[in-house]
């Protein structure tokens, strides 16, 4: 039987999620490649090393900045926002 | 309660090594930062079925406390025994484990060199390619370019085009034929030329074209990427001028092989030696006894090898610890290493990729800094010597420490890589460093062993 796709949202955008996917795997699966901005050149970055080493892959999660969204399990209702800079000035 | 062994790392090597602990008898812990067993080779969804070779282990896992989610951060001696401080689930909680003797199978991650347009949105890690699809069921495009070097890109290549995944190139810039020059290791191992031989074929179904001492020297685009250039290297990896092609893509895929995990170890004073492709990795002896007594290291952690190699050693620690051995296990290592040693050599980067960086290229990510930044340390500045190049552009002081630009660093500074010496293996949060007790380990300065001759070296 195959588990139940469930649904986030990405700076408000409704997304579709497997059970098991990482954040990072279920944008991916959007086709979305970044969701954050540096901050000094203020580049787009997504996931890089895929495995929790590089932390480029930054994400706001549920209001909290910083969260490694390639390691976090995506969950039912979650709201993923584009994290700028670094996270914390509004 | 104090275990007998704690095992840091749940992967082929350190699922090897508790379980034949735990058969031994001894009262087994087996930590590991992933929510699910087996390591980076065996990823797997967390409601999807779990990999065989996983199943076989996790069945005999009974007598063993398994605590997935568990972060080691640090080790620290206390009387008689260990104590591992932990961050446990999402919401980071401290806990403490208390052993009598430590294994470290922490694996090991991916090296990065940096290029013109490698911090651009669809460039990703090959094996960070490969475990998102593997663990995630998620491609980040449809037609992906697989570049670096290292026996992984065959691997990485296959599952992306299994996937669906259209794979125009596989991009390496050593030369296979370089193990031909060290057959006698190869001949040993039967097993490892059929599984070649399998990437090959499928690949070929794929049409993917195979192109050795060729690299990707830059990636193309504005938001992401839509093409990479690959041009022909000589035998310094340094690319020939006029061969530069434009290839499409909406994916790099991209890696130069694995690099061991030490922060754990070099964290207790473990001695380091230097493998055949230059890099550091925990010394141990024929029994995976590492120089600090009552610390064990099996697996990647010790030398990239393989998942056998990993086992082999888990089994072997497990063993000694225990107060045992086995010649056969023994042998089976000494063939295995061999094999490895011999690829490592062939994979090693050489010195002429420094030039696919122009000065704009960002090569720490994390801060920012460019190659011409770090240029201009070395030549303007007068820093001889990575850690001054850290200091004076703070490249390396970010997030991820310097694990994904410590390597690149070090050879634009004119060295080889140090070994990792991070003082916790992971951001802990404040709270918890304010409760860690004060006697550390007699954290005297790791010696690094003399490194052996490197084979691959002309
Ligand atoms: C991203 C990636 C993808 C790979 N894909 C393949 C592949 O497709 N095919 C293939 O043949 N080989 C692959 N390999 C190589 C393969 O992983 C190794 O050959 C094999 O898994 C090594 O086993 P190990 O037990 O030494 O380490 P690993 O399997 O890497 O296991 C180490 C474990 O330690 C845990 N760990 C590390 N540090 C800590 C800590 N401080 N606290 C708690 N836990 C910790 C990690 O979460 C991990 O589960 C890949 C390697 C990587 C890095
Ligand atoms: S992609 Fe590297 S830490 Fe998440």
């Amino acid at each position: 039987m195959k588990p139940a796709p469930f649904s986030l949202t990405f700076d408000g955008r409704r997304l579709t999620a497997l059970p098991g996917q990482s954040i990072a795997a279920a944008l991916w699966s959007a086709g979305i490649l970044a969701w954050r901005t540096t901050r000094h050149g203020g580049a787009p970055r997504g996931a890089f090393c895929g495995m929790g080493t590089c932390y480029d892959c930054l994400a706001t999660v549920n209001g909290r900045p910083n969260q490694r969204a390639c390691l976090l399990p995506a969950r039912p209702g979650d709201t993923v926002t584009t994290q700028e800079g670094t996270g914390h000035d509004g | 309660m104090t275990a007998d062994l704690a095992v840091v790392g749940a992967g082929p090597a350190g699922l090897a090594a508790a379980v034949t602990a735990a058969g031994r008898g001894l009262d087994v812990t087996l930590l590991d930062a992933a929510e699910r067993p087996g390591g980076q080779i065996h990823r797997h969804p967390a409601r999807g079925p779990v990999p065989r070779p996983v199943r076989r282990l996790t069945r005999r896992l009974r007598g063993v406390t398994h605590l997935p989610a568990h972060h080691v951060w640090t080790v620290v001696r206390d009387g008689d025994t260990w104590l591992l401080h932990c961050v446990a689930g999402p919401d980071e909680a401290p806990a403490t484990v208390r052993a009598r003797a430590v294994l470290l199978a922490t694996g090991a991650y991916e090296r990065q060199l940096p290029f013109p347009g490698w911090t651009l949105p669809g460039v990703v890690g090959a094996g960070g390619a490969q475990a998102m699809l593997k663990g995630g069921l998620a491609l980040p495009g449809r037609r992906v370019v697989v570049a670096g070097s290292g026996p992984l890109l065959l691997a990485v290549a296959t599952t992306l085009a299994a996937a669906g995944a259209r794979v125009p190139a596989l991009v390496e810039a050593a030369d296979y034929t370089a193990y031909a020059r060290r057959l006698p290791a190869l001949v040993r191992n039967p097993g490892k030329l059929a599984q070649g031989a399998l990437h090959g074929g499928s690949l070929l179904r794929h049409t993917t074209r195979l192109l050795t001492r060729h690299a990707v020297t830059a990636a193309h685009g504005t938001r992401r990427v839509e093409a990479v250039t690959v041009a022909r290297l000589d035998a310094d990896w340094r690319p020939v001028p006029g061969t530069g092609r434009r290839v499409p893509c909406d994916v790099l895929a991209v890696g130069h092989g694995l690099v061991p995990q030490l922060e754990l170890a070099t964290g207790l004073g473990c001695a380091t030696r230097r493998t055949p492709d230059g890099t550091p990795a925990v010394a141990v002896d024929g029994r995976q006894r590492t120089s600090v007594p009552g610390i064990w290291a099996a697996g990647e952690t010790c030398g990239v090898g393989g998942a056998e190699l990993a086992r082999t050693e888990g089994e072997i620690a497990a063993l000694c610890v225990a107060g045992d051995a086995s010649a056969a296990l023994a042998r089976r290592r000494a063939r295995l290493r061999a094999f490895a040693d011999a690829m490592a050599a062939a994979h090693r980067p050489r010195p002429g990729w420094t030039d696919w960086l122009d000065d704009a290229t960002e090569v720490c990510r994390c801060e920012e800094v460019t190659a011409g930044r770090v240029r201009h340390a070395v030549a303007e500045l007068g820093a001889l010597d990575a850690r001054t190049v850290k200091l004076l552009t703070r490249a390396g002081m970010g997030w991820c420490q310097g694990r994904v630009c410590g390597q690149a660093v070090a050879r634009l500074a004119g060295e080889d890589p140090a070994p990792d010496r991070r003082p916790l293996s992971c951001p802990v949060p404040l709270s918890q460093l304010a409760h860690l007790p004060e006697a550390g380990p007699e954290a005297g300065p790791a010696p690094e062993a003399p490194a052996p001759e490197a084979p691959g070296a002309e």
